[in-house]
C-alpha cells in the first residue's frame, strides 16, 4: 500500500458529480419519475395499532371510473417466503410481505391494509373511502418491558422465542443475545465504585427529507422497469419478485437519486404494491408517500430501556460490567439486538462482562436500520454509567477510557483479537484538540463519549470502461447517498494515474451492472471502492499487454506510472511512453476495447472508533438545551475525499444530538403516533446548532488497498451520551431518559 | 491446529463447548469436522460471521487457514 504522501488524488476534495444537478433541481429523485398514461396509487392504512382482519372489500373502488386496480392482501401469493431481507434487522421475506400488506391482522396504526391505483392522486383517495375494512380491534402492545411479561398480551401468537428448544408458549420475546466473559462476583468485588442505572432511548426517524417513492411499468408479459427511491435497488428487486412470485429477471430496478436514507431505504413499503396494480392495470403506477405515511408506516430506529452496571477501580480500571438491554422491534422480529449486544463494550478491554439483549415485538411501526443500528442506544447506556464512574473518581473521562481502551490484539467483547485500529489515536487527538484544552463555558457541562461500528463489506460489483480519448467510465451498483460517486472517480483516478477529471462513475440499474449489496453498513467507499480499483488494476494490466504488443516486449518488461505505459528497468527499448489516451485511441489493433470489471465479496472491513465531546448549557427556566460547541474526532483508516468524510462525521453528529435533545416518536394509549411530522417531531435546524468541529484520524485498515475504514455509521454513536454527560454534569444530577426535551429536563429540574 | 471459539449460541449445540481445535488447512474443512462432531452447528455456521485471526469473514468459504490460526464464529453485522 502506498504511503499517503504519494497519492494524488485521494485526499483531494473535488466537487461530486452529482453535486450540480442536485442544486439545481435537475436532479430526478424517486418522485420525479414520470411517464405517459401513468396511474397513482395510493394506501388505505389501518386505524388501529393492532386488531383482526375480518374481512376487505376492495370492489366498491374498483367500480369507480378512473380506478384501474385496487389490491388487498388477498391478492398477494399465499405459502411461507424463505429467507431474509437485506440491511440490520430487515428481518425475514414472510414478515417483510406481511408489513408491506397486512394480512389477518394489523399490526401497527398505519399498517397497510389495501391500495388502490386511480387516473388522479385525487381519485385514488377518494377511492380508498370506497374499500371496506372489518376489524375486530384488540388491545394494543405498546411497552416493551410489559410486552417481555409472559402474561403480556401477543402481538403475534405464532411467535415463539428462537431458542435451541423451542419455548412451549408463545411470546412477544422474538430473539434474546447474549454475550460474557469472567467472572462478574470477582470483578464487581474488585471495585472501588459501582455505578447502576436505568436508561431510556425512544423509537427516532431517520430524518431522511426525500420520503419514499417508486413507479412501476409492467407490462403484459409481467415484465417492466420500477424506478425507485432505495440504498440497494438489487435487493429491492429480490424482495418484490419474491414476494410477487416474479422471476427477478423479469424486473428490472432503476435507482434514482436518492435524499436521504440512513438505512431506512433498505426496506421495500411501496414497490411492490406498485408493480402488482400496474401489472393488474397495464399502465405504469406511481406511489409516493406523504410525510404523515413515513411517519406512522416506515421503519425507525429501535426505542430500548437499558439496565447498566459498571465497576471501577480508583486507577480507572473497569473491572465489571453488565447489561440487559430490551430493544422494541415494532410488529415484526428484527431490532438490532445483536449488534447493541456486540457493540456495547467494544471500545473497551474488560475482562469481566455480561450483556443480554432482547428483541421484542410491540404494536408499531416495525424498525429498520438507523445508521450503526443498536449501537447508539447500547452505548448511550454505558458511556453514560463511565462518565459517572469518572465524575465519582475525579478521574478526566477521556483518561478513564484511555486507562480500558482496545488496541491492536485486544480480544474483543464480541469475539476476535482487533486488527490495527485507531481507538487510542482518537482518544489521543481528543485530549490535545483545543476545543478540550479550553475551559468549560459557564453554567455548561462538557460531556465526553466515544463511539464504534464494526463496519462491513459484502458483495460489490464495477465496471471500468476506457472511453477512446482515454477518459474512463465507471458503472458500479451502490446507490450514491453520501458521494460514494466522487470516492469512486477519485480511487479510480489515483490506480490509473489520471486526473479526477478524466473519471465519471454512474449507478448501473439492475441490469446493466453486476450484483450490489445495499448501500449501508458503512460499506460501499470500502467494498464498492475496492472493486473498482481491481477493475482499474485489470484495466492497467490489460494496457501493458497492449503496449508490450506495440513495442513488441514482453510483457513482465512493461511497467504502469503516472498513467501510461512505460518500459520497465534494465529494458532496453526506444520507445516513447504510451498514455490511456494513446492507448484507447489504438485499442482497435490491439484487441478492440479497454474494459474490465472486478466482482467480490469484500473481506477484512476495519471497525471505525470515534471520541465526541461537547459543551451544552440548559436554561433552567424553559428546559431549553444550547449545544455551545460539539467536536467529533474519527478514525476514517484513509479519508479518501476528506469533505464528504467530514460531512459523514457532521451529519452523524447532528442526527444524534437531535436524537438525545428532541427527536421521538410520541403515541397515544391506543398506539397513534401523535407526532407524525417535523413540526412536532423536531428535529435540529441549523439556528439550533454550532459548527461541528471535525478531526479526521487516519490508522489504515490493511485489508483495503488505500486504507479505508467505513466512515458513515460510526458518527452517530457517541453524540447521545455526550449530550446526555453534558446536561448532567450543568445540571449535577444524572439525565438518564432521552430525549432531554424541555419538559423532560423541567420534570428533572423541579425534582 | 486451528483454535475454533464458539459464539453463545453455538455452544448450545456444542454442548456448552466454548473452544475447540482442529488440524484442518481451510475454513471449508473446519466446517466439515465441526458439523460432523456437532451436526446441530449447520445452520448456525450459515448464519455466523467469522473472524480469522481478527479479520471478520461475513461469508468465509475455502480460506486458508494458517497453523496456530484462531477462528472466532460471531453474529453477521449488516448495517444501515
Amino acid at each position: 500500500m502506498a504511503e499517503a504522501l504519494d497519492y494524488k488524488q485521494i485526499g483531494t476534495t473535488p466537487v461530486r458529480p452529482d453535486g450540480f444537478d442536485k442544486v439545481t433541481g435537475r436532479a430526478q429523485f424517486g418522485a420525479d419519475v414520470n411517464l405517459p398514461n401513468m396511474l397513482h396509487g395510493k394506501v388505505l392504512r389501518s386505524p388501529h395499532a393492532h386488531a383482526r382482519i375480518k374481512s376487505v372489500d376492495v370492489s366498491g373502488a374498483l367500480a369507480m371510473p378512473g380506478v384501474y386496480a385496487a389490491i388487498s392482501g388477498a391478492d398477494f401469493p399465499g405459502g411461507r417466503l424463505e429467507g431474509e431481507a437485506g440491511g440490520e434487522g430487515g428481518g425475514s421475506m414472510n414478515d417483510v410481505a406481511k408489513n408491506v400488506m397486512a394480512r389477518n391482522k394489523v399490526l401497527y396504526h398505519g399498517h397497510a391494509v389495501a391500495a388502490v391505483a386511480a387516473s388522479t392522486v385525487r381519485l385514488a383517495e377518494q377511492a380508498l373511502q370506497a374499500i371496506k375494512v372489518e376489524y375486530e380491534v384488540l388491545e394494543p402492545v405498546l411497552d416493551v418491558v410489559e410486552a417481555m411479561d409472559p402474561q403480556a398480551i401477543l402481538v403475534n401468537e405464532d411467535n415463539y422465542t428462537a431458542l435451541p428448544e423451542k419455548p412451549e408458549k408463545p411470546s412477544n420475546i422474538a430473539n434474546v443475545g447474549r454475550l460474557e466473559r469472567g467472572n462478574l462476583e470477582e470483578g464487581f468485588m474488585a471495585a472501588d465504585v459501582v455505578i447502576e442505572r436505568e436508561f431510556t432511548c425512544p423509537m427516532a426517524h431517520q430524518g431522511y427529507i426525500e420520503p419514499h417513492a417508486c413507479v412501476a411499468s409492467i407490462d403484459e408479459r409481467g415484465r417492466g422497469t420500477v424506478w425507485c427511491s432505495t440504498q440497494g435497488h438489487f435487493e429491492h428487486r429480490a424482495a418484490t419478485s419474491k414476494m410477487l412470485g416474479k422471476n427477478m429477471a423479469d424486473l428490472k430496478f432503476v435507482a434514482t437519486e436518492i435524499g436521504g436514507g440512513f438505512g431506512g431505504k433498505t426496506v421495500v413499503y411501496l414497490e411492490p404494491l406498485a408493480t402488482m396494480m400496474s401489472e393488474k392495470s397495464g399502465r405504469p403506477v406511481k406511489m409516493t408517500m406523504s410525510r404523515e405515511e413515513v411517519f406512522r408506516a416506515t421503519g425507525p430506529s429501535s426505542a430500548t430501556v437499558a439496565r447498566v452496571k459498571v465497576g471501577v477501580r480508583k486507577d480507572g480500571t473497569i473491572t465489571a460490567a453488565q447489561s440487559w438491554i430490551a430493544f422494541e422491534a415494532g410488529a415484526f422480529a428484527g431490532a438490532p439486538y445483536m449488534p447493541g449486544a456486540m457493540s456495547i463494550y467494544a471500545p473497551y478491554a474488560i475482562e469481566n462482562f455480561l450483556v443480554e439483549t432482547f428483541d421484542v415485538l410491540v404494536n408499531k411501526p416495525k424498525v429498520a436500520a438507523y445508521r450503526a443500528p443498536g449501537a447508539p442506544q447500547a452505548m448511550h447506556a454505558f458511556e453514560c454509567a463511565l462518565d459517572e464512574a469518572a465524575q465519582l473518581l475525579n478521574m478526566d473521562p477521556i483518561d478513564l477510557r484511555m486507562v480500558n481502551a482496545a488496541d491492536e490484539g485486544t480480544q474483543a467483547p464480541y469475539g476476535p483479537k482487533y486488527p490495527p485500529i485507531g481507538f487510542k489515536a482518537c482518544l489521543q487527538a481528543a485530549k490535545k484538540h483545543p476545543n478540550y484544552l479550553k475551559p468549560v463555558p459557564d453554567g455548561a457541562g462538557r460531556g465526553v463519549a466515544v463511539g464504534f461500528w464494526f463496519n462491513v463489506g459484502m458483495q460489490s460489483s464495477a465496471e471500468v470502461n476506457i472511453n477512446e480519448n482515454g477518459s474512463v467510465m465507471i458503472i458500479e451498483g451502490s446507490p450514491d447517498i453520501g458521494g460514494s460517486r466522487a470516492s469512486m472517480c477519485l480511487m479510480a483516478a489515483e490506480t490509473l494515474g489520471i486526473e479526477y477529471d478524466d473519471v465519471r462513475a454512474q449507478v448501473g440499474d439492475t441490469e446493466s451492472t453486476g450484483f450490489c449489496n445495499v448501500t449501508g453498513g458503512s460499506r460501499t467507499t470500502f467494498a464498492t471502492g475496492m472493486a473498482v480499483t481491481q477493475a482499474c488494476e485489470a484495466v492497467i494490466a490489460d494496457c501493458k499487454r497492449r503496449a508490450a504488443m506495440t513495442w513488441g516486449l514482453d510483457e513482465d518488461q512493461v511497467e504502469w506510472e503516472d498513467g501510461q505505459a512505460v518500459p520497465g528497468p534494465g529494458v532496453n527499448a526506444d520507445v516513447k511512453p504510451l498514455s490511456l489516451a494513446e492507448l484507447a485511441r489504438k485499442a482497435g489493433k490491439t484487441g478492440g476495447p479497454i474494459t474490465a470489471r472486478a466482482s467480490l465479496n469484500a473481506q477484512g472491513a476495519g471497525a471505525a472508533f470515534s471520541v465526541n465531546f461537547g459543551d451544552l448549557r440548559v436554561d433552567r427556566e424553559t428546559g431549553k438545551v444550547d449545544v455551545l460547541s460539539f467536536t467529533a474526532i474519527q478514525d476514517a483508516g484513509r479519508a479518501i475525499h476528506p469533505a464528504y468524510v467530514e460531512g459523514q462525521m457532521q451529519g452523524g453528529a447532528v442526527q444524534g444530538i437531535g436524537w438525545a435533545l428532541n427527536e421521538e416518536y410520541i403515541f397515544d394509549d391506543n398506539g397513534v403516533l401523535e407526532n407524525a411530522g417535523f413540526l412536532d417531531y423536531r428535529i435540529p435546524v441549523a439556528s439550533d446548532l454550532p459548527m461541528i468541529d471535525t478531526e479526521i484520524v487516519e490508522v489504515p485498515n490493511p485489508s483495503h488497498p488505500f486504507g479505508v475504514r467505513g466512515v458513515g455509521e460510526a458518527p452517530i454513536v457517541a453524540p447521545l451520551a455526550v449530550c446526555a454527560n453534558a446536561v448532567s454534569r450543568s445540571l449535577d444530577m444524572r439525565i438518564t431518559d432521552l430525549p432531554m426535551s424541555p419538559p423532560r429536563l423541567l420534570d428533572a429540574i423541579e425534582g | 491446529m486451528a483454535k475454533v471459539v464458539f459464539s453463545n449460541a453455538m455452544m448450545i449445540a456444542t454442548g456448552g463447548a466454548r473452544e475447540a481445535v482442529f488440524a484442518v488447512a481451510n475454513f471449508r474443512e473446519l466446517t466439515q469436522i465441526l458439523i460432523e462432531h456437532w451436526p446441530g452447528l449447520e445452520e448456525l455456521i450459515e448464519q455466523s460471521a467469522v473472524a480469522v485471526d481478527g479479520q471478520i469473514y461475513q461469508d468465509a468459504f475455502a480460506e486458508p487457514l494458517a497453523p496456530e490460526t484462531e477462528v472466532f464464529f460471531m453474529p453477521r453485522i449488516e448495517g444501515g
